[in-house]
């Protein structure tokens, strides 16, 4: 029996057994969400290119294929995922990466890994494989059934194969360091935001600011010393480490925020232990706080907190939403996957 | 009862005064509905959307009127609901690079209010004078500027829209992203079957300081095919890159004398923004590029101008070719791009064998296909023929791997190619969405996805 039909099957028995399902790819995001439960159905093996047309800007790749392997193939014929989204030491898989909406530290300019989704194919709750989207850049027939499956943590369907929009690499990145407060960062970056130039980078920690130009060496070059600040040719290890989430901040066993808001949104708590990242849309806070006072911080600002470590995963981690809301959500849920087998509560409890 | 919450003027039941509402842009499909109800606030439509409910009236959103798949097209025992009256820009914050606006704030005019600040809202559809942003969300609207921009859903943060039962939900935030699945991607490109949008936030970008076009001209079509994909595969992403055929070529040039060579059998235009040294190296290679591939002619815009009357050719297509027939009928198919030489092929053999000239248009660079099927309404039977030539063309699409629609939307034109694209399976997920947001069915029935007794009916055919 195919591979494919093994999980079909698998979520067929589930759902006459009303056995719940954990979705696990790479297993790198364990610790995301809420609290785990079910039998494990596994897409780690269900792995490869299926087809890659490097000048129509399109790879096709099964769910499992890690994200480090994807970047291999990609930089063969020197173009890479946009979304730069963190790897979990070549753990994680493009499924769980899509299911998490999982970007990296260039994701204002170039967008989100949901961005570069062009199609699916996918388990539902009723066991049947079905395609969504497709292999071209403008296809709107059809509900956007692909990018919706972007965050949804597998609560709507197993993701089995995915086509996404890829691009060239840049030729060269350079980074830019100044010396700033986190509150006149935030002044600073939306500044330099405003700017028709190539930004791939723009985040404060530990007492800087940092600035990320990609493109050619010379161009980027002269833009780079126009920035006031200590230009550094060699900063990838930087990104690389914000990208993945092991800079010394994320080192910690504290409850962590993470906050989507506008990006010019004035510093908040200003003693507290931030990193500020993405021009200042996505703040993250280490420390413990009153929940309710973190949610109407973010809701002033436009925007929304999570929480990331060291809470109780029994309750809800994700943001607090309108009845109206949670009434829409859950029958979107229901229309994919009745019985309730997919992942279910992990996301939310009610869903 | 509307005029219990809404102005006696903007609630309008006589037949002369409804006429402007009867057709969207694609006025074959024509139908008068039954009110048309002009709201004034978002409280109103959450009001009239109650009152629709509880009357199980059926409800027709329109923006500006401007879409080509009769998404707008009235039901008869219905209520149109216009938006027009929303159209007040909320907010430019410039710093955070977003505006908030009303739906019936038009395209253009979002750039237009934040041009002082050096910034611009990037997805610009052909109609974007006159077309609504609003029903750019409704329909996931494109333009020529995609490849390296993006269509609507990458360019909207927020999104509020009103349920069938009434209920105001915000999705998207301020900022880039919200937790758990993405619900403005569901919303964009729906067609106005989920709900009602009555308040858009979008992301504005800055405007590039440089720009600069190529516009090159090829014997045959297969060149300028291979040429467009050596400029991707050399790492170049065109901020435009468009291809027109002979015949599109010849009337954009009788009419818009945008220095056209009219000899060509393709025509590629090839635009480049960025910082001046950016673009000044792509140009050049660029240039290369389409020498290597025995382009006849090569020319660089050397100003403002100069790009402005390059653009003004493709831009003017359409009413150019609407200058050599009596009618024409606008296609909107999207294929792998390495399929163009096959798909032209076809076309060309469709065309004789229905005996119907057609113009290609086409957005090379993310490959979104506009042929233009020239017809005589007049004529009986002809622009029945055209449908069934337009038919067999998304057919052709869907063949190769590619879509029905690319940015159009499927309204009620596309509904019977639906199932060419999508299994019962397939339609069944669709509409088991649509069933669970709208139970009874009454956010712009017969258009988006077919139902599924539908479907079988076409497959009996």
């Amino acid at each position: 029996m195919s591979k494919l039909l093994q999980l079909q099957d698998q979520v067929r028995s589930a759902v006459s057994d009303a056995e719940p399902l954990r979705i696990v790819g790479g297993n790198s995001k364990e610790n995301l969400g809420r609290e785990l439960v079910g039998t494990p159905i596994n897409l780690g093996a269900f792995a490869g290119v299926v087809d890659y047309q490097p000048t129509e800007l399109m790879i096709t790749v099964r769910a499992g294929t890690t994200l480090s392997d994807l970047r291999a193939v990609l930089a063969e014929k020197n173009q890479m995922l946009a979304s730069e989204s963190r790897e979990y030491d070549g753990k994680a898989t493009i499924g769980g990466t899509i299911a998490c909406n999982q970007s990296g530290p260039s994701r204002p300019w170039r967008g989100s890994i949901r961005d570069h989704v062009l199609g699916v194919r996918l388990i539902n709750g009723k066991a049947e494989h079905l395609r969504f989207g497709g292999q071209v850049m403008k296809n709107v027939a059809g509900y956007d059934v692909s990018r919706l499956q972007a965050g949804a943590m597998g609560t709507l369907g197993l993701v089995t194969e995915v086509s996404l929009k890829v691009v060239p690499r840049p030729d060269a990145s350079i980074s830019i360091r100044r010396p700033i407060d986190a509150s006149g960062s935030i002044k600073a970056m939306n500044e330099i935001c405003s700017m028709p130039i190539p930004l791939t980078g723009a985040c404060w920690y530990d007492g800087n600011m940092y600035i990320r130009l990609s493109g050619a060496y010379e161009t980027i070059k002269s833009l780079a010393m126009r920035l006031d600040g200590e230009i550094l040719t060699n900063c990838s290890e930087f990104w690389t480490q914000l990208r993945d989430q092991s800079l010394p901040f994320f080192d910690t066993t504290s409850e962590l925020w993470r906050f989507s808001i506008r990006p010019n949104s004035s510093h908040m708590m200003p003693n507290g232990d931030w990193l500020i990242d993405w021009c200042g849309a996505q703040r993250w806070l280490a420390g413990k706080y009153d929940l309710d006072e973190m949610e109407s911080s973010s809701k002033r600002f436009g925007g929304e907190v999570s929480r990331h470590q060291a809470v109780d995963r029994k309750a809800e981690v994700f943001p607090s939403i309108s009845e109206a809301k949670k009434m829409f959500l859950t029958r979107i849920k229901n229309s994919f996957d009745p019985a309730g087998v997919l992942n279910p509560g992990r996301l939310y409890s009610w869903m | 009862m509307f005029r219990e919450f809404i102005e006696d003027d903007y609630v309008v039941s006589d037949a002369d005064s409804k006429r402007p509402f009867e057709c969207d842009g694609l006025s074959v499909y024509k139908q008068m509905p039954r009110l048309v109800i002009l709201p004034g606030s978002t409280e109103e439509v959450r009001k009239a959307m109650r009152l629709c409910d509880q009357l199980h009236l059926p409800v027709v959103v329109r923006g500006a009127g401007t879409g080509l798949s009769g998404g707008a097209l009235p039901h008869p025992d219905g209520v149109l609901i216009s938006l027009t009256r929303l159209s007040s820009i909320l907010e430019i914050d410039a710093e955070a690079r977003l505006a908030r606006v009303q739906p019936g704030v038009r395209n253009l005019q979002i750039s237009e209010a934040c041009d002082h600040f050096g910034l611009f809202y990037a997805p610009d559809p052909s109609s974007q004078i006159a077309c609504s942003i609003g029903g750019n969300v409704a329909e996931n609207a494109g333009g020529v500027h995609c490849l390296k921009y993006g269509l609507t859903v990458h360019n909207v943060l927020q999104l509020t829209f009103v349920t069938v039962e009434g209920e105001k939900i915000t999705v998207g935030t301020e900022g880039l992203d919200s937790a758990g699945p993405d619900l403005m991607a569901l919303m964009i490109g729906s067609e106005g079957l989920l709900g009602v949008v009555t308040e858009i936030t979008v992301k504005l970008l800055p405007k590039p300081s440089h720009c600069q076009i190529v516009l090159a001209s090829f014997e045959e079509i297969k060149p300028a095919g291979d040429a467009v994909s050596a400029v991707i595969a050399a790492g170049i992403i065109p901020a435009g890159f468009e291809m027109m055929d002979s015949n599109a070529v010849r009337a954009a040039e009788d009419f818009a004398h945008a220095g056209y060579d009219t000899t060509a059998a393709a025509l590629l235009l090839c635009e480049l923004d960025g910082t001046d040294d950016e673009v000044h190296d792509g140009i050049e290679k660029v240039a290369r590029i389409f020498e290597q591939h025995g382009a006849i002619t090569i020319r660089v815009s050397q100003d403002e101008a100069e790009r402005t009357l390059y653009w003004k050719g493709r831009k003017s297509a359409f009413p150019a070719i609407g200058r050599i027939s009596p009618d024409y009928y606008c296609m909107d198919g999207t294929i792998p791009r390495r399929m163009l030489s096959r798909v032209l092929g076809g076309i060309s053999q469709l065309s004789s064998e229905f005996g119907l000239r057609v113009a290609n248009v086409f957005h090379a660079g993310d490959g979104n296909m506009h042929p233009l099927i020239l017809f005589d309404e007049s004529k009986p039977g002809e622009l029945e023929k055209a449908e069934a030539f337009g038919a067999r063309i998304l057919e052709l699409c869907v063949e190769v791997g590619g879509s029905i629609t690319g940015e159009h939307g499927v309204g009620v034109e596309k509904i019977r190619q639906m199932r060419i694209q999508f299994d019962d399976d397939e339609l069944s997920q669709l509409n088991a969405i649509k069933d669970a947001l709208d139970p009874k069915g009454l956010l712009n029935p017969g258009k988006g996805v077919p139902t599924l007794n539908r479907c079988q009916e076409y497959r009996a055919l």
